[in-house]
């Protein structure tokens, strides 16, 4: 009997469950693609190291599923309570038929129990559907081939969505037990009867407080971009998000104030059509759905964010690979090592007496066979002058500003035409110099940018005893150690006179492997990895290897990580947020019913009536959307700054991905509420 | 006089062929302009399907229903929502007012649906409004006002298009004696001064009297009518009194 109830509620308010039952579905299928990520990967053919970065992935994805769940615990639990709530006539009809508490308890036990199953069914279905796609996706990713392709079906994935979504459903029905114990028949019977009370809140406060929102959030937005360099401490970054959230809620609630007001002025607007019956119907939603609308408001921000950032991480790393490590491999080396403070054997203070290819010679190992245009350049460093020095007067104060800076590392100084030839090859550019200037190269921005407020100054250093002063009122680009981003923080470069030979300190010998293909690259690549013998252990003087293959890897294996966790928060976010909205926008409909069939009766065509519900529905989902918008271009150009040792090129081409998914899901969603609002309101004969 | 409803023949069956129901069994009759027509009848005589296939929410299973020469039984879709928006008014039992619009915009909502111009509006709906005494509560919500305020508000927008025939239906069914007494005086009023056709359906003999001419229905025919002349409204209501008692041999029965 119980069992029997329970299928035909469902059936019945198979309207309002739809969305919801959808949410969930999608819900189940996200979280098994995401952890059967890794048995799609076991497909792949990839090296030692990229199987090591796919581990991290499937762990940090494992622990992100724990968030993930979180998410979608809060969801399913506010998703079945509101249902609920609109059941609560049912509910009284039940207990004054006599029903016990327990009893009803028991029909909503088996109605989530129902839905979980089902859901949880097709969810893994439609979940090892997609992820057959996913294998090629992740191949991709990877920049791996696909030996073969078979049918994946990852057990473990499996049992964790089982496992997470049981827990989900479980303190769901927990919920739902509490909350029925507690209620009271008379409101359960006249919670119907509810007065709408509307309320006009004073214009003139509504002005006031759209101004200090506004402020609030002008403030916050500069904090996060302009005003970032003033940003002491990384514990200040919480005051622009605690001023966003509080800003973005009193928009929300003067707005939905001031906007009805703005309209009501404008007659022309205001009395043409339906579109006073429009605005009167959102603003006596918004003024009792201010709180979710910020909250989904925020919600799509964070969703913005985190998809651009991961995207523009991606292809960043993609896209500036060529520039950065435009040679297969660079070799450093110490060399001419003297501190005897150190622990280090005979052995290695004679290893770092010899030069890079000496060292190989030894070895065993030719590096001009199997290497093609090699460049060996110098690195030379002078005891005292270090960066604080090169700094000069301004050291003082650039030392309150930045205090993770380490002042007491010795600069990096290189001769003019060592650098050249080492440019060149790296394809940067090469530069001049008089015999009294110095330049600076460095890539790493804001490194550059704090050498540039003391270059601006023209002030003349003095380097083995020499005074020179700078040929540019800037750092010019470039760098000498290839690698998967812009880290080169500074290099002086100055005329080769200048330089005292017995101050070398490190070799760089750059090369390409003198092969075509991939297999053979491979193949010197391992020979020079055996030849080094010693790996490379920090501070060692065994020589340490640079290669474009191991960075590639890195960063594609970086870039996927990043992509997958980002794709995967970005869509649950999304998800969540859009099934909030379209749960509302739904039951609104189902209330709304009645004043539908009153429009008729004064005789509103169909067609008007659907544009007003298009218009409804349509700003109750632009409008957070709008306002995310608006906080993701101050908080994109605020990632753009953390990011930046990532680099942040292709920033247009993540921005338009992030469009592309918001589009789709928020915008199916927005379709999905729309189309399910006009059957509601359908007008049955 | 210009017929403005015009009722031929028309039936209305319910169920399938084993169990056939006829809510309207070959009805005639017709309406001129300016009249105040009642239809009276006991619960399940037919007079509310009468109503709603005038109003166009239900359709007829035969005959035609003319309503000021167009016949609306052939009307479909658009044609039909403007036939309503432009020829009818409408005024239910329990009101049926927007509550999240104030007064002055529910009754100006009537107006903005057929595309009035704007800047005409306002003075239309307070001419309305002060008609139906209403015009100082304009700015006031539906749930600040009383049963027989939301009844004359529901009336001003009714009539604010100027349709060529006011349905009502039981609009005195949720009012007390007093509202309804004061909503009915209105609708003399209306009738008298204005012109205004109405056709009204109800089961209460003391709205009835107000009316012109009372048409009474049984088992979804015409049972006997009634016409008010030159007699005084008390007068007529005995009369009313009379037929409701031999239409339902008891009286508890017809109220």
């Amino acid at each position: 009997m119980l069992y029997k109830l329970s299928v035909r509620n469902i059936r019945k308010s198979i309207k309002d469950y739809a969305v919801y039952f959808f949410t969930l579905v999608v819900g189940v299928a996200i979280f098994y693609v995401f952890n059967a990520i890794d048995s799609q990967a076991a497909m792949l053919n990839v090296s030692e190291r990229t199987e090591e970065i796919i581990e991290l992935m499937t762990n940090m994805l494992s622990s992100v599923s724990v968030l993930v769940s979180i998410i979608l615990g809060g969801l399913i639990i506010f998703a079945s309570r509101f249902l609920i709530k609109r059941r609560n006539k049912e509910f009284g009809i039940y207990l004054t038929l006599g029903m016990g508490k327990r009893r009803i308890s028991m029909i909503l036990f088996c109605e989530t129990l129902l839905i979980g199953m089902l859901s949880l069914v097709v969810g893994l279905l439609v979940g090892i559907g997609i992820s057959q796609f996913m294998s090629a996706f992740v191949a991709n990713m990877f920049e791996a081939d696909m030996t073969k392709y078979e049918f994946v079906f990852s057990y473990d994935a499996c049992k964790r969505t089982l496992l997470y979504f049981g827990i989900m459903y479980g303190v769901v029905m927990i919920f739902n037990v509490v909350s029925i114990s507690h209620c009271k028949l008379i409101d359960l019977l006249q919670a119907e009867k509810r007065t709408e009370k509307i309320r006009l809140k004073n214009p003139w406060f509504c002005v006031l407080v759209f101004f200090a929102a506004a402020g609030l959030l002008g403030r916050a937005y500069y904090m996060v971009t302009a005003g970032f360099s003033e940003m002491q401490d990384a514990n200040y970054i919480y005051v622009p998000i605690v001023m966003g959230i509080v800003g973005t809620f009193l928009v929300f609630w003067s707005l939905s104030g001031l906007m009805l007001r703005i309209f009501m002025s404008m007659k022309r607007v205001y009395y043409k059509g339906l579109n006073s019956f429009i605005l009167r119907q959102i603003s006596s939603q918004v003024n009792t759905t201010v709180g979710s609308m910020s909250v989904i408001c925020l919600m799509l921000f964070v969703t913005i964010g985190v998809l651009c950032a991961c995207f523009s991480i991606k292809n960043s790393m993609q896209m500036e690979l060529d520039e950065l490590a435009p040679v297969d491999i660079d070799i450093v080396k110490r060399l001419n090592f003297d501190d005897t403070d150190k622990e280090v054997s005979k052995k290695e203070i004679e290893i770092s007496n010899l030069s890079i290819s000496e060292f190989y010679d030894a070895a065993g190992l030719s590096l001009d066979e199997k290497l093609s245009e090699t460049v060996s350049v110098h690195i030379y460093r002078e005891e005292g002058f270090t960066m604080g020095k090169s700094l000069g007067d301004s050291l003082e104060s650039i030392q309150n500003q930045y205090l993770f800076i380490q002042y007491e590392t010795p600069e990096d100084i290189m001769g003019l035409s060592e650098y050249n030839k080492a440019a060149e090859l790296l394809h940067n550019p090469t530069f001049t110099l008089a015999e009294d200037e110095y330049l600076i190269v460095a890539d790493f921005q804001s490194m550059a940018a704090i050498r540039n407020s003391v270059l601006e100054k023209g002030e003349t250093v003095e380097i083995f005893g020499k005074t020179l002063k700078p040929k540019y009122t800037a750092c010019q680009d470039g760098f000498v150690e290839i690698g998967g981003n812009h880290m080169n923080t500074g290099i002086f470069v100055v005329p080769d006179a200048v330089i005292k030979e017995d101050a070398v300190e490190i070799e760089h010998l750059l090369g390409n492997y003198a092969v075509d293909t991939k297999e053979e690259r491979q193949k010197i690549e391992n020979e020079i990895i055996n030849a080094t013998g010693n790996v490379n252990t920090e501070d060692s003087l065994y020589p340490a290897l640079n290669t474009r293959l191991t960075i590639s890897e890195a960063s594609a294996g970086l870039g996927a990580i990043v992509t997958f966790i980002g794709l995967y928060l970005g869509v649950v976010f999304l998800i969540s947020s859009a099934a909030i909205l379209a749960l509302k926008q739904l039951s609104e409909s189902a209330d709304n019913i009645e004043r539908y069939q009153v429009l008729r009766q004064l005789g509103a065509d169909e067609s008007m009536i659907r544009k007003a519900l298009f218009g409804q529905i349509g700003i109750f989902f632009a409008a957070p959307l709008f306002i995310a918008v608006i906080h993701s271009v101050f908080g994109i150009r605020f990632s753009m700054i953390i990011l930046e040792i990532l680099g942040t090129v292709g920033m247009p081409k993540s921005i338009a991905a992030t469009a592309v998914i918001l589009l789709g899901i928020y915008g199916g969603y927005f379709l999905m509420t729309y189309w399910c609002s006009k059957n509601v309101i359908r007008v049955r004969e | 006089m210009e017929n403005i409803l015009k009722i031929e023949h028309v039936e209305k069956y319910y169920g399938n062929k084993s169990s056939l129901t006829k809510a309207l069994d070959n009805l005639s009759f017709e309406v001129e302009e300016g009249e105040f027509v009642a239809i009276m009848g006991a619960s399940g005589s037919g007079k509310t399907t009468l109503l709603n296939c005038i109003s166009t929410i239900d359709r007829v299973t035969s005959g035609h229903i003319y309503v000021a020469g167009t016949d609306i039984t052939k009307l479909k879709g658009n044609a039909l929502n403007q036939f309503r928006r432009e020829q009818l008014g409408f005024i239910f039992q329990d009101f049926n007012l927007l509550d999240t619009l104030n007064v002055y915009e529910n009754i100006a909502l009537a107006l903005t649906i057929q595309n009035v111009p704007a800047h005409t509006i306002e003075g239309r709906v307070r001419d309305v409004a002060k008609e139906l005494g209403v015009g100082d509560v304009l700015n006031k919500y539906p749930y600040q006002m009383s049963g027989g305020q939301k009844q004359r508000v529901a009336c001003a927008r009714a009539i604010i298009t100027e349709p060529k025939l006011v349905l009502a239906d039981e609009p005195t069914g949720a009012l007390d004696s007093k509202s309804a007494k004061m909503l009915l005086e209105r609708f003399y009023y209306l009738n008298g001064k204005l012109d205004a056709t109405i056709l009204m359906v109800t089961h209460d003999s003391f709205t009835a009297s107000y009316a012109s001419r009372v048409i009474f229905i049984k088992d979804g025919k015409i049972f006997h009518e009634l016409i008010k002349g030159a007699d005084t409204r008390k007068e007529f209501f005995g009369k009313i009194i009379d037929v409701v008692t031999l239409l339902g041999g008891d009286v508890s029965d017809a109220l």
